[in-house]
């Protein structure tokens, strides 16, 4: 367990820039999770640290020693992919003892026996030791496979998508189940994910990637509440959040709105957003009302002046709201979240 | 185009009943997904109506013919399988063409078809590369397309997206069903991924240990589950299950209110009297709500943050599984503090000892079946 650090990290695959000047701390005992869409380097900075794709620039520092120079096997990370990646002949105990015969370790079976034992009882798989591991199920492989990375307690352990071809039952219970270990063991993991769930519930900190540039970085409430920009903002929330010009919202239409000066955008999500059916013209009319099954999403068109062009508004809505469609309303912002024209976010 | 009637079907492999008397129909156009655990039968159910599999017992039947005994290759049936096998050293038009070239297909007619899938699946482009350079979107499309040329009575697919990255997986499943949308072929589409079945399917199959729980719409699925197992097994966080039991040691047809915890709580009218008083009250995170004057207390144990909304855990009374509430997340809550909350009587679902839903009446909604 160890902290572990990215300076000016540059990877190039022939002219395409996968990572760029890449800046990246994380503490000991971190959980930072790396989130953005395919193509946006997060499973390129996983691999530089692990030490399966070499930089072309910049520094990869583990417990404050440059690791940039060497191989994989001498950097003392764990790497978890998204296929569980068992070795099928060997029983549950033997896949979980493996790292821990090592000839470099030294370790004698009956330490190995110990370690094996107490990660089990962590992983809540004891009663399994003696199975083979292909007759598992998916979830418990998978578990098996997180817990043969963490079993050797390595500096880091480098994670995958490692949730992602699992059903989403499984999904939810070994992410509550993951965050426990990785409370109880203090390890730092560095992890890839795209879903928004994962790295909110997860992560001490969500590194958000953009075109192989961090575009921020922050504890989920900060990155949630606080982003840095509209990439950032876009990339967290369901339904996502609202960009408005502020064009589309003249004072005669919304009398209540104040926005620092240089807005250009702004930024509102269903905690922003207030909604009143009105027998008047209104803000806007409801389009359509979308059930989702847990959620239901209200799809409003604002009532633009002049000839500009249409803009949607999205948010949650109760069920019990008695909103149809067509209905006019009128919509109150609360501490919206403004952005410049470069799409920076202005404090209010 | 055609419909597929499954009766009485059944399979064991030695001890093992992988799929137990299963009947049911896909219409003629219809998207119909096999959902589940590993082990639940699906892919076997899956394989029998391609023909890759005979079943122990039963009938399947394809347009009204009884195809049981049929080889594979008899049936007119396209299968699209999880790991896309395509030939490295043909190009894309050439792979796909490829069934109706070895059909002796004349060659106009191989052309034709093979443009009209590359422009269903919008690869026209991709035609003269090679496929060993494309991205597994693409070479997915290609897999498409070697079983959209045949033009064949019914599509079965075995999860044809769990190779793909998990963001690529959700891309796909908006073209799938935009494809289903535009050819309309009978499809049955295997998945353990609740998310896949949700957005594309018309409709769901919850399967279990062999059997078929459920068969209905996904919002039916996901509102009405006809079992704890399905209750249990879609939404996410899933449904919260409690135990409850009935005053009195039973309910009258008619009844509206149980006991949990100890604390009466109303519940959707019964349709049919019940005898046995241990009872599952269910109800999904996004209807538990709170009521500062609600006598139904419950303890906050943990919460998860996830932007807008949280997920906060709670105990109620000496209850052993936790209640999750689904509220938003400018409500601050610290563990340990006490809550009153209010399940919304229409959204319940009441389950019998064996776990199966009870018919109820009377519910905003009106009548269900259960």
């Amino acid at each position: 367990m160890a902290e572990f650090a990215l300076r000016g990290v540059t990877k190039r695959f022939g002219k395409i820039e996968a990572v760029r000047a890449l800046d990246l701390d994380a503490a000991d005992g971190a959980f930072v999770v790396l989130l953005g869409p395919t193509g946006a380097g997060k499973t390129t900075t996983l691999r530089l640290v692990a030490g399966l794709e070499r930089a072309d620039a910049g520094e990869v520092l583990i417990a404050g020693h440059e690791v940039g120079r060497l191989e994989p096997a001498a950097r003392d990370v764990t790497f978890v992919f998204q296929q569980y990646s068992l070795y099928p002949h060997l029983s549950v105990y033997d896949n979980l003892a493996f790292p821990l015969r090592s000839p470099a370790r030294r370790w004698d079976e009956a330490r190995i026996s110990a370690k094996v034992n107490e990660v089990a009882e962590l992983l809540r798989i004891a009663d399994k030791l003696d199975n083979r591991s292909t007759r598992l199920s998916g979830g418990q492989m998978q578990r098996v496979a997180i817990g043969r990375a963490l079993v050797r307690a390595p500096q880091v352990a480098l994670m995958d998508e490692p949730l992602s071809s699992l059903d989403a039952k499984l999904r939810a219970e070994l992410r509550v189940e993951l965050k426990r270990i990785q409370r109880e063991l203090r390890t730092t993991i560095l992890y890839v994910t795209h879903d928004q769930t994962e790295a909110m519930t997860l992560a001490t900190r969500i590194g958000v990637l953009d075109q192989g540039r961090l575009a921020q970085i922050g504890t989920p409430r900060e990155v949630y509440e606080r982003p840095a920009s509209t990439y950032v903002a876009s990339r967290l929330g369901t339904p996502p959040i609202n960009l408005l010009p502020l064009a589309a919202l003249p004072p005669s239409t919304f009398p209540q709105l104040r926005v620092p000066e240089h807005t250009a955008l702004l930024g509102a999500r269903t905690e922003h957003v207030r909604v009143r059916k009105t027998a008047g013209a209104g803000a806007a009319f409801v389009r359509w009302i979308e059930h989702l099954g847990d959620a239901n999403h209200l799809h409003l068109r604002l009532t633009t002046p002049g000839d500009s062009p249409a803009q949607e508004l999205i948010t949650l809505v109760d069920p019990a709201i008695g909103l149809e469609v067509n209905d006019r309303v009128d919509i109150d912002f609360f501490a919206p979240l403004c952005f410049d024209a470069e799409g920076r976010r202005i404090n209010a | 185009m055609a419909e597929i009637r499954i009766e009485n079907l059944h399979k064991s492999f030695g001890n093992f009943v992988a799929v137990r008397d299963s009947n049911f129909v896909v219409h003629n156009g219809e998207f119909v997904c096999l959902l589940g655990p590993s082990g639940c039968g699906k892919t076997t159910t899956l394989r029998m109506i391609a023909g890759l599999e005979l079943p122990s017992t039963g009938r399947i039947r394809l347009d009204g013919e009884d195809v049981t005994m049929q080889r594979a290759s008899q049936r007119d049936i396209a299968f699209v399988f999880q790991l896309f096998a395509l030939y490295p050293h043909l190009n894309v038009r050439a792979n796909i063409a490829f069934p109706l070239h070895s059909q002796g297909m004349v060659r106009s007619e191989v052309k034709r078809r093979v443009e009209a899938a590359a422009a269903m699946l919008r690869i026209s482009h991709l035609l003269d590369q090679s496929v060993s350079g494309l991205a597994a979107g693409d070479r997915q499309r290609v897999a498409l397309g070697r079983a959209l040329v045949r033009e064949p009575k019914a599509f079965l697919m075995d999860e044809p997206l769990g190779a793909l990255d998990a963001e690529f997986r959700e891309l796909m499943c908006d073209e799938l069903r935009g494809l289903h949308d535009r050819i309309g072929a009978t499809t049955v589409y295997v998945t353990h991924d609740q998310a896949e079945a949700m957005s594309m399917a018309d409709r769901i199959a919850v399967m279990n240990e062999g059997r078929i729980e459920q068969l209905a719409p996904p919002q039916e699925i996901y509102d009405r589950p006809a079992t704890t197992f399905v209750a249990d097994f879609i939404g996410s966080p899933p449904m919260n299950l409690l135990a409850c039991t009935a005053p009195g040691g039973g309910l009258a047809e008619g009844a509206s209110s149980v006991l949990l915890s100890g604390q009466p709580v109303r519940v959707p009218r019964l349709a049919r009297e019940v005898r046995n008083p241990n009872l599952t009250l269910g109800i999904r995170p996004e209807h538990v709500v709170l009521d500062a004057h609600s006598p139904l207390r419950a303890r906050v144990t943990a919460s998860e943050y996830l932007g807008t909304l949280q997920i906060v855990y709670l105990v109620v009374g000496s209850e052993e599984s936790p209640l999750r509430a689904r509220l938003r997340s400018d409500l601050e809550f610290r563990v340990g503090d006490q809550l009153g909350i209010a399940l919304d009587p229409a959204r319940i679902s009441l389950f019998d000892a064996q776990g199966s839903a009870l018919a109820t009446t009377g519910s905003p909604e009106g009548a269900r079946s259960g």
